[in-house]
């Protein structure tokens, strides 16, 4: 019975006396957490793509009321997509900073980020009251009932985003650039540039798109 | 000679010219270096304000020409978005980020070209769309 377990690997030519556990060249990843976030990261992907999908199904069912050409205000829209692709490049300013243990211009580049992100939302918020003002809420066709779900989960993304950066720049404030504090500005980082990247499916397939006659 | 020879057979290995141990230190994660932040705001900055252009100018005629363009221009900005903002490469936490990605990009195929394809069949199929159509309903 044992005969048959005898690790056979060597060509038998020199059998070691004990059988080996594990393989020497194996890797695990170090620390779970970045990747453990990756996976959430990659979960939310997929809640953006049913609402990509509703929004595919739903966008043209005006029901009668105003399509995106009738409210799509594209200059504004351009004005927020640039301020959140500057925060994603301060906030990468910022990772920059934090690795090379300055505070002070970690903090900087943190404020300029949540600033931007403030930018976004403010224009944004600003948009939502502006289209329910002319009745255009969510009630009034499945295309804006799809609009505001796709684009509102995306600025409550941002909105937590925020919040988040806001804690970090409290706990670098109070404990300096420690380990977790470091593990956690990456994860942030993870996020923020993530909500970019969804940003450029909506701004392409919903108000770009939406506009086109 | 060896450790030039280590070096090149690491950078070839790498694929980004970065230097390995600057990229992957201590956490099995890859990070941006100045160079690549700023590569990648002017290449995303270009890959935006092209179809804004594209859209707001009515460069083209036909509104499904400029659809595809642009939803060209935003495929191509996703993978700069993760390439420099995300710093995915397969190497990033033993290659298990990249296959996180690739599957999760399957779904999101699957749910968005199923839903539209299901869908626009169905509505076609849904309503009778005159009294002619309804006399021949069961």
């Amino acid at each position: 019975m044992s005969d048959t377990l005898a690790p056979t690997l060597q060509g038998g030519a020199a059998p070691p006396s004990e059988p080996v556990f594990y393989v020497p060249g194996e890797h695990h990843p170090k620390n779970g957490t970045l990747l453990g976030f990756w996976v959430y990261l990659m979960s939310d992907c997929l809640i953006f793509a049913c609402l990509f999908a509703v929004y595919g199904v739903l966008g043209r069912s005006y029901a009668a009321g105003p399509s995106g050409a009738d409210l799509f205000d594209l200059p504004l829209v351009a004005v927020n997509t640039s301020l959140l692709l500057l925060s994603s490049i301060t906030y990468g300013f910022a990772m920059l900073e934090m690795r090379r243990n300055r505070i002070g211009a970690t903090q900087l580049w943190l404020g300029i980020t949540g600033i931007l992100g403030l930018g976004f939302l403010s224009l944004e918020i600003y948009e939502f009251a502006h289209l329910i003002h002319l009745g255009a809420g969510p009630q009034r066709s499945a295309f804006l009932s799809a609009f505001f779900t796709l684009v509102g989960t995306h600025g409550l993304h941002v909105t937590f985003g925020i919040v988040w950066l806001v804690t970090m720049m409290i706990q670098v404030r109070m404990h300096g650039l420690i380990p977790e504090n470091r593990r956690r500005l990456m994860c942030l980082s993870l996020f923020w540039h993530f909500l970019d990247l969804i940003w450029v499916g909506v701004f392409t397939f919903v108000y770009l798109m939406g506009v086109l006659p | 000679m060896s450790s030039h020879m280590d070096n090149l057979a690491d950078r070839g290995h790498h694929g980004h010219g970065h230097d390995h141990h600057d990229d992957h230190d201590d956490d099995g994660a890859s990070h941006g270096t100045m160079k690549s932040y700023v590569t990648g705001f002017i290449l995303a900055a270009i890959l935006t304000a092209i179809p804004f252009w594209l859209v707001m100018d009515r460069v083209f005629e036909s509104s499904r020409t400029t659809a595809l363009i642009i939803l060209a221009f935003a495929m191509v900005q996703i993978v700069v978005h993760l390439v420099y903002f995300l710093h995915m490469d397969t190497k990033s936490e033993s290659g298990w980020n990249m296959l996180a990605l690739i599957f999760t990009l399957v779904l999101v195929v699957i749910t968005l070209s199923g839903s539209i394809w299901i869908m626009y069949h169905l509505n076609s199929n849904m309503m009778p769309m005159s009294i002619h159509d309804m006399r021949k309903m069961p």
